[in-house]
């Protein structure tokens, strides 16, 4: 965006302080504009035919740098790009790198229809929330437009999820065009040779489309041009090459357009960038390597600025770490890493119920808290204050002590003699070295838990409840 | 849509701009223009008189080129035909190159030859960026190096990672052999976690030679690591220290939750690297660095970081972008923070997902056979903080060193392949 100041936001804001946006005034609705906490249509006064002008010229002036483009409609609308940093750490990165994994039009129907729902249902659950994949490329290898069309047809049928058509025939995209064109696919690919058909689809159908050519001055060009023709929601593929040199240079190519998007500011080539480590499928043939490989080149360009990529392995070993990274490099860094000390119920505890330790490192927190919750274990857990810091490391680092365990308690008003019939404590596994010094401290019994808290569950049908002494 | 403006309030709108094209041009009366009527039209333009219609040309240029958005005002183009351009507009990109990377990565050099004092065949180099990692903004001049897990003891391994070394589980000096010679491992991290008084007690004496033992097994650079006791490491790093007098090892580690000054002292005296570990934390690493080069004496060239590796899945987020702001830092200019970093990728099988059978969530998809899972798991830690500018990684798993090698060495541009045709990717049968 092209403000960088709470201060510079205000002057267009209507600044009559009426709060109406949540904020007490206007200038701290600035502020969150600015670190786009905040949208200004939150702002109802603005809104109105008084503050026209100024609207507007705040809406372009808060513009992300890199265009968001959109593809889908209704609840499965995905975003893709509107990035206004180069390094997470400088505010944070948006809208997640989009994952279309791709089907073909050469599939049998009921195969079709499997690959399609496998995409669909994928779900893992993480901190709170379910990991899941977001769209389906389709894929013409028949070169036949009806056949083409009929996949499509089938596959928008069977899914909700946006679709990505994919041809360098504008024949074939414009009869897949037809039967998908109120879903606002996005459409693959203009190069140097089809872009005159293609950008007249993309007029006619209003769809989004990507560019393709790894000649990085022949893709400016076809970005100008069709600039020029008025279509703005584009998406740049630079060329993914899956190996060697040719790789290497793919990901320079990669760095250089985001940087002259951001940083300079170039706005002919300020759009959100398409990789395709499906390419690994063109040099590896053994369905292992190629997943590994497929997952490596998605990892590096999940770091390295692809907005939307296009992926074939529905295997769990590579989808599982593809949708931890991109959950790792955009999840929002200004959030805290540590959830507040004190003693939480978990479920509906009674008195007999056990009582366990854990860190207050978010991560670590979250994961035990949904283990539990997950196989209904009605307990207390306690954060125990130790700075942020996971188990293993707080045991190591001394961040995590009896003396800060007994004094999480003491904080938390939380009597456990009186609490629980039990009198007992479970520490984490892997702070099972502190055993002795709880006992010590706390005068009360102290059992180790597993390592991990996903064996809570086996765990409890073995230990619990503590035999009487 | 369309929406009027006059064209005077467009006037004062860019008033206080130096604006060549309005110069001269003067507004009789408040003239209404239907942008969105006129839109590009030229036509309709002219007839609402020529000087105000160069007039609305120039300002919409001049809006565009401001970034306003004159094309919203405009609206829909309904009436207008579509631009056909008959070729593509000729276009060069070019971009800068980062001129705030002024400040190049301390080298560093692990290992040392014969003629060097020590009895390694070969050296490790480490360091020397000027830019993030595989940057076109200046050379790269050494690739990443792998180092290798040995112990000094038999220990709980994910069994993806145990089926690889069950052979030499008792034999730190034959787990050292194999990691060299059949897995290609550049370096052996001998890690003395026996000694742990909660573990073994092993005495600093005997852990000093197990130490001997391995760097005579193998002719490759070694990091000697503690149990992480911070009572009893300095006492072992200390004697091991000695026991390979001159070698140029990397001690393991310190760190500001112990007598740093111990180690920093043993690797001083007996020529030896001092990896500088903390967690998580840039301040404290600086204030690790500052301490062991101020307060304690240590070379530049004699430190390496350990910012503290999270696995994928379990805090990657923070290790990834700390590593990176330190990087960042290193580049720009810090001089407590431009030192090569070492990553304890074998975190990652820490990671539930790398070993556990299956999910214990019934949500979720079925995670499928761990065996697969668990390397590529220590593969996208490692890569993803290769990308952050981490120079070493220590690992586990032979898979994900043979992997993570061969991108790291692809992206640092020493990998040859024939070269690929993607153009017709989308009709490729996979
Ligand atoms: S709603 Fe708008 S006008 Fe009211 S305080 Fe918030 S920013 Fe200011």
């Amino acid at each position: 965006m092209k403000l960088n100041s709470p201060l510079q936001v205000y002057k267009y804001l209507p600044q009559i302080n009426c709060a109406e946006c949540g904020d007490a005034t206007c200038m701290a609705f600035g502020a969150h504009l600015i670190d786009r906490s905040k949208k200004l249509e939150d702002c109802p006064p603005i809104l109105k035919d008084k503050y026209k002008k100024k609207y507007i010229e705040l809406q372009t002036l808060l513009a992300p740098e890199i265009r968001q483009v959109t593809i889908g409609v209704g609840e499965n609308v995905k975003n893709i790009g509107g990035d206004d940093v180069i390094y997470r750490h400088q505010l944070t990165f948006f809208n997640p790198t989009a994952f279309a994994y791709d089907v073909w039009d050469t599939m049998p129907e009921q195969e079709l229809i499997d690959r399609v729902n496998k995409i669909s249902n994928f779900r893992k659950f993480y901190v709170g929330k379910f990991l899941k994949v977001d769209m389906v490329a389709i894929r013409c290898v028949s070169g036949d437009a009806m056949k083409f069309a009929g996949a499509v047809k089938k596959v928008a049928e069977t899914t909700k999820l946006p679709i990505v058509l994919c041809s360098f025939d504008p024949v074939c995209l414009r009869a897949a065009l037809e039967v998908v064109k109120e879903r606002r696919p996005l459409v693959y690919a203009a190069t140097e040779k089809n872009w005159s058909e293609v950008a007249e689809l993309a007029q006619n159908y209003k769809v989004p489309v990507v560019l393709f050519s790894p000649d990085l001055d022949k893709l400016k060009s076809l970005a100008a041009t069709f600039q020029e023709m008025g279509i703005k929601d584009l998406v740049l593929d630079p060329g993914t090459y899956p190996q060697g040199k040719q790789l290497k240079e793919s990901f320079e190519r990669f760095v250089k357009l985001r940087r002259a998007g951001i940083k300079e500011g170039q706005k002919d080539i300020a759009y959100p960038l398409m990789s395709i480590p499906l390419n690994a499928w063109l040099v590896y043939k053994d369905a292992v390597t190629a997943s590994y490989w497929e997952t490596v080149l998605a990892s590096v360009f999940i770091v390295r600025y692809a907005d939307i990529m296009i992926l074939h392995s529905l295997e769990p070993y590579a989808m599982l770490p593809e949708v931890h990274l991109r959950d790792t490099i955009y999840t929002d860094p200004r959030t805290p890493v540590k959830v507040a000390p004190g003693v939480n119920e978990v479920g509906s505890p009674t008195k007999d119920s056990p009582v366990i330790i854990t860190t207050n490192f978010a991560l670590t927190y979250y994961t035990v808290e949904s283990d539990l919750s997950s196989n209904k274990i009605n307990c207390f857990l306690a954060a125990v204050d130790t700075d942020g810091i996971g188990v293993e490391a707080a045991v190591a680092g001394g961040q995590l002590t009896a003396a800060k365990i007994k004094d999480t308690f003491a904080k938390a008003n939380f009597e456990i003699k009186e609490k629980t019939t039990h009198s007992t404590l479970i520490l984490p596994g892997l702070a099972a070295r502190l055993q002795g010094d709880v006992e010590d401290v706390t005068g009360l019994r102290v059992m180790i838990g597993p390592p991990d808290s996903g064996r809570i569950p086996g765990w409890m049908e073995k230990n619990w409840p503590p035999k009487q002494k | 849509m369309t929406k009027k403006i006059k064209l005077s309030e467009l006037g004062s709108l860019f008033g206080g701009l130096d604006i060549e094209a309005l110069e001269g041009v003067k507004i009789e009366g408040d003239v209404e223009l239907d942008l969105g009527q006129m839109g590009l039209n030229p036509q309709m333009a002219y007839a609402l008189g020529h000087e105000t219609a160069q007039m609305a040309f120039h300002l919409m240029n001049i809006s565009r080129i401001l970034g306003y958005p004159i094309d919203q005002m405009l609206g829909s183009p309904a009436q207008q035909k579509p631009v056909r351009p008959s070729k593509l507009i000729e276009s060069k990109f070019g971009v800068a190159r980062n001129e705030d990377w002024k400040t190049p990565i301390q080298e560093v050099v692990l290992g040392a030859t014969s003629s060097d004092g020590g009895s390694r065949k070969s050296t490790v180099t480490l360091g020397g960026e000027v830019a993030l990692p595989y940057y076109f903004d200046g050379p790269m001049p050494h690739r990443n190096h792998i180092t290798m897990d040995v112990f000094d003891m038999p220990i709980n391994m994910a069994k993806a990672v145990k089926s690889n070394y069950e052979d030499v589980i008792n034999s730190p000096a034959e787990w050292a052999k194999k990691v060299v010679r059949d897995f290609g491992a550049d370096m052996v991290t001998i890690h003395l976690i026996s000694t742990d008084p909660n573990i073994k007690d092993t005495s600093p004496k005997e852990a000093a030679k197990t130490v001997e033992d391995v760097l005579q097994a193998v002719d490759v650079p070694i990091v000697i690591g503690g149990s992480g006791n911070p009572e009893k490491d300095p006492a072992v790093l200390e004697k091991a220290a000695e026991a390979a007098e001159g070698e140029r090892c990397l001690l393991a580690s310190a760190s500001l939750n112990l007598d740093y000054a111990r180690i920093a002292e043993a690797a001083k005296k007996y020529n030896h690297v001092v990896l500088s570990w903390t967690q998580l934390e840039i301040n404290a690493q600086k204030e690790l660095n500052r301490k062991l080069m101020k307060q304690c004496g240590v070379a530049r060239e004699n430190i390496i970081m350990d910012p503290t590796t999270a696995a994928l899945g379990y805090g990657l987020d923070y290790a990834y972008t700390n590593m990176e702001r330190i990087r960042l830092a290193g580049l720009s200019g810090d001089l407590e923070l431009n030192f090569p970093m070492s990553s304890g990728t074998t975190n990652a099988w820490g990671a539930r997902e790398s070993w556990m059978v299956s999910s214990p969530l019934k949500e979720d998809t079925d995670w499928g056979p761990r065996e697969y899972r668990g390397p590529i798991w220590e593969i996208v830690t490692g890569l993803t903080l290769s990308l952050a500018g981490n120079d070493l990684f220590m690992m586990m798993h032979p898979t994900a060193v043979q992997v993570l090698k061969e991108i790291t060495q692809t992206l640092y541009g020493s990998k040859e392949t024939e070269p690929v045709n993607i153009d017709d990717w989308v009709s490729a049968v996979v």
